[in-house]
């Protein structure tokens, strides 16, 4: 195991826009990191690079000591001792379940007492071991995402890559697979890398969150501290649901109470501060800022309400009762983050 | 730093350039030698000595009208049978298309030597049937509307396949619109379906076209013994008459084919401009039309057409080899195998053909398929301006007549290669050359269409696996193109075993191909023996055909050229 040092990366496909630049991460040995942002940010172009499939324009790749990508050389993926869960599994479909997963032992020169040990291990780590005889395409979705997982696990590689490997999925089998993958990152202790779209799947899994828009990187916290303390408005807008307030607050103090933000609500100018507010820190009700509803959304346990506020600013709130759309309202904000 | 390369491309680095050098050996050598050796016949005057020669022009003129007549008889056959066999439910379509594809696959010069069995006054078969016309009349075969007849029946499936092409992707909710909108049957086909098609027809009847124009075995059959003789035959009737200006005379002679050829598929360029229609919407206008009580007369016609196509003269191929000499007719008391025996088990001369055909087929069907899994592999790999150059270079070949491929190659190996000092001229590996280069192009097909079905992260995921490239070509490439590979193995295998045109002019003594034993049976006069021979061949295309069949199944959409 190594620690993973992307340095100043760059690559530019010659389309006009670089895919990614001035990429600079560390990821910390052992750690469970998810690339987090919408289609077409260059988190996938990121992960290529550092499978090895794309060589970067400017920047370099470090594993441990060694360069293993610069702009002028690469080391070719089949001597990165990295393993992948791709988006569409790519098991082969020649091959049985035992062979797909065994395959990068084979290619290792494995065989014998050892390899049938390791498969059979791999497998049963995965609850597959009684599947090891089939082909790929008599198993179901989750089912092959696992032998892809069982394939990765197999070489106790030093980095494991995972592209969107929950897109194709249903919402139940989503919930058991992050089990797996869990289990997983515990139990091999490899440093993973995983690739999303899907902020609620980062938060669940990673041990640290990396937002990229637009091909750079804007912020890397691990799940609590990005969520309370994000950094500008992407990162704001897209972890959680909050909703983002121009407020005239003054001070430079980021961590704000409705004291702060009380008379910043009545007043009428709206320049002024970004300021975060999450539906679960608005509470409708009581002495507060009058607002207007204007969608609310049944969610089980609790109401979703969208309101309006006096300066036409929209808020998210939750309410345990229900409120009507039109319904005039007051709602106290008890907490906001200057972002 | 040990291990390291250059890019993060997944091929290695000798990959691309070895594709180059194949290709610059196979496409551009032997056509950049024709064009030096048809400008150095410009240069000191040999042009104007062979086109003042009248029978230049005369061939010249023949091939032109056999080849247009020709490509609009196919057309009519070939657009009938796509029409009715892709967008009605007319039953048994499966074994109408195979059929119908099969004169496509069957040697031109047997199929001219079956339809003369087949007619005149001593047809075997007209005889024992006692229809024969009378001793003397004509051969009517013999002549200008014969070849294009024929000509026609040959391509035919050409332009069936062109169409049928476009046919399947017509938009089936356009049809039913149009239906909604108040058209009638017949209206929707003038208003919609023959619009749409006309790419389809168009694209056909130029690809019959260039193949008329370079035929060989049905005008040196039909046409040599009525004097007829068109631009292919008349290169082979000059390198029988070998003289000091026989390289320059048929470097022209090609460089008119090609021509002739190119100004084909320029018209059809500029028939296609403006015809881009992308389909848009659900396709696949399967059975659009039901055909009612139409289909009590256009099954029987289907059938009638076949009839004639293959079943007559194939009858009439067997009794000719079953009869002991041409004119006498077939009966149970004539009746021998006399003539099988003898090719099989007697004639050294056609055993040698059977060996060196099987022979260079195979050789030309293996070593092509080393060649096209790494071509193709770094052609759909690499997707830049340099392949795109690469792969039109291996596609011009196999577009250019056969004959004019032959000519450019004997005019590079005639001389002993320099710095070797080997001639190739005269053996067999000239004609292995010939055919490696002719058929490059089919092998392809297959194969590059089973690599873009291939799902690039599987490749991806043996190199993370730590596979290096022989070990992932090996143990996952393969095997996944192994299919499109093996239709590729048999398809080039099918046309090579079959081959006359490129054959007629490289054979010489003990290098023959069947194709060529099959000629020069004829020219003997054993029509027994050359009518045994064809009737071998026939089988064995079939029996390739439905190995072909059997492999459909397996294979990526439109690997095997008859099925959708």
């Amino acid at each position: 195991m190594a620690k993973l040092i992307l340095n100043r990366l760059a690559k530019d496909f010659g389309t006009g826009r670089p895919a990614v630049s001035d990429f600079s991460l560390d990821v910390r040995e052992g750690g469970f990191l998810a690339l987090l942002g919408p289609s077409g940010c260059g988190k996938t172009t990121v992960l290529r690079m550092i499978a090895g499939f794309e060589t970067p324009s400017d920047g370099s790749i470090h594993l441990g000591e060694r360069v293993i990508a610069d702009a002028a050389q690469a080391l070719p993926p089949e001597k990165r001792n990295m393993a992948m869960v791709f988006q569409s599994y790519a098991l082969w479909p020649h091959m049985s379940v035992a062979d797909n997963v065994g395959y990068p032992l084979k290619v290792r020169g494995i065989s014998g007492e050892a390899y049938r040990a390791k498969v059979g291990e791999a497998l049963s780590s995965v609850r597959l071991a009684d599947y090891a005889g089939r082909r790929p395409a008599d198993l179901s979705g989750g089912q092959r995402q696992r032998v892809a997982l069982a394939r990765c696990l197999v070489t106790s590689p030093d980095v494991v890559l995972l592209d969107e490997p929950l897109a194709n999925l249903d919402r139940h089998l989503k919930q058991e697979m992050e089990e797996t993958f869990r289990e997983f990152h515990q139990r091999s202790g490899a440093t993973m890398i995983y690739v999303t779209h899907d902020q609620s799947e980062a938060m669940v899994l990673a041990t640290d969150v990396a937002v990229m828009s637009e091909g750079r990187l804007l912020q890397v916290a691990p799940p609590a501290e990005i969520y309370a303390r994000p950094e500008g408005r992407v990162v704001g807008g897209l972890i959680g649901r909050g909703a983002i307030l121009t407020l005239p607050v003054m001070g430079s103090e980021r961590h704000l109470e409705w004291d702060d933000l009380q008379d910043a609500l009545h007043a009428a100018n709206t320049d002024g501060a970004d300021i975060l507010v999450r539906p679960e820190d608005v509470t409708i009700g009581g002495e507060g800022a009058p607002a207007t509803v204007e969608a609310v959304l049944f969610e089980g346990e609790r109401y979703a309400v969208k309101l309006t506020l006096g300066n036409s600013q929209t808020l998210r709130g939750f309410s345990r009762v229900a409120v009507v759309p039109g319904e005039r309202v007051r709602v106290v904000i008890r907490a906001g983050w200057r972002l | 730093m040990h291990g390291y390369v250059r890019t993060g491309n997944s091929q290695p680095a000798w990959l691309f350039p070895f594709v180059v050098i194949t290709v610059l050996i196979l496409s551009v050598l032997p056509l950049a030698r024709l064009a030096m050796v048809g400008i150095a016949a410009f240069a000191n005057g040999g042009v104007l000595t062979v086109l003042g020669d009248p029978s230049v022009w005369s061939a010249t003129y023949y091939t032109i009208v056999t080849a247009l007549f020709g490509t609009i008889i196919s057309l009519v056959i070939g657009c009938l049978f796509a029409f009715l066999l892709t967008l009605t439910d007319i039953t048994g379509k499966g074994l109408l298309s195979f059929f119908f594809v099969l004169p496509m696959m069957i040697p031109p010069q047997v199929t001219a030597l079956a339809w003369v069995q087949m007619s005149g006054p001593s047809s075997p078969l007209l005889k024992a049937l006692s229809i024969a016309p009378p001793l003397g009349s004509p051969q009517p075969l013999y002549s200008v509307g014969g070849i294009a007849l024929l000509y026609g029946v040959q391509h035919a499936p050409l332009v069936y396949l062109a169409l049928r092409a476009g046919l399947m992707t017509l938009p089936r909710d356009g049809v039913e619109a149009a239906r909604l909108s108040g058209a009638s049957s017949l209206r929707v086909f003038r208003d919609i379906i023959l619009p749409l098609s006309l790419p389809g027809i168009i694209a056909g009847a130029a690809i019959s076209f260039v193949s008329c124009t370079g035929n060989f075995g049905i005008p040196a059959i039909l046409g040599i013994p009525a004097s007829i003789f068109t631009l292919p035959t008349l290169i082979f009737t000059k390198f029988s008459a070998f003289t000091s200006r026989t390289f320059g005379d048929v470097a022209v002679l090609s460089g008119i084919i090609a021509m002739i050829s190119v100004a084909g598929l320029m018209i059809q360029d500029r028939a296609l401009r403006g015809r881009d229609y992308r389909i848009i919407g659900l396709s696949g206008a399967s059975a659009a039309f039901e055909l009612g009580a139409w289909r009590f007369a256009f099954t029987p016609l289907l059938w009638a057409i076949l009839f004639f196509m293959l079943a007559a003269p194939f009858s009439a191929l067997v009794a000719g080899a079953l009869v002991p000499a041409y004119g006498v007719p077939l009966t149970f008391k004539t009746m021998s195998l006399h003539a099988f025996e003898e090719i099989l088990f007697r004639q050294a001369v056609t055993r040698t053909a059977f060996v060196n055909s099987l022979s260079l087929a195979a050789a030309t069907a293996i070593c092509l398929l080393t060649v096209t899994v790494l071509a193709a592999y770094a052609l759909t790999r690499r997707r830049d301006a340099a392949s795109r150059i690469v792969s039109s270079l291996i596609e011009i070949p196999y577009s250019l007549p056969g004959i004019v491929m032959a000519v450019s190659f004997i005019l590079v190996f005639a001389a002993p290669i320099p710095f070797l000092h080997i001639s190739l001229y005269g053996t067999i590996w000239i004609i292995l050359i010939a055919y490696l280069s002719s058929f490059f192009a089919v092998s392809l097909k297959p194969v590059v269409s089973a690599f873009h079905q291939l799902d690039p992260a599987l490749e991806e995921a043996a190199r993370l696996s730590g596979a290096g490239f022989f070990r992932r070509l090996f143990d996952i490439i393969v095997p996944l193109i192994a299919p499109a590979a093996g239709a590729s193995v048999i398809l080039v295998f099918l046309i090579a075993c079959n081959e006359l045109t490129i054959s007629a002019l490289l054979w010489s003594a003990g290098t023959q191909t069947l194709g060529v034993a099959i000629y020069n049976l004829d020219d003997s006069g054993s029509s027994d023996l050359t009518s045994a021979l064809s009737v071998l061949v026939v089988l064995m295309v079939v029996v390739m055909m439905l190995l072909l069949e059997f492999l459909a199944k397996r294979l990526p959409k439109g690997v095997v050229p008859w099925r959708s």
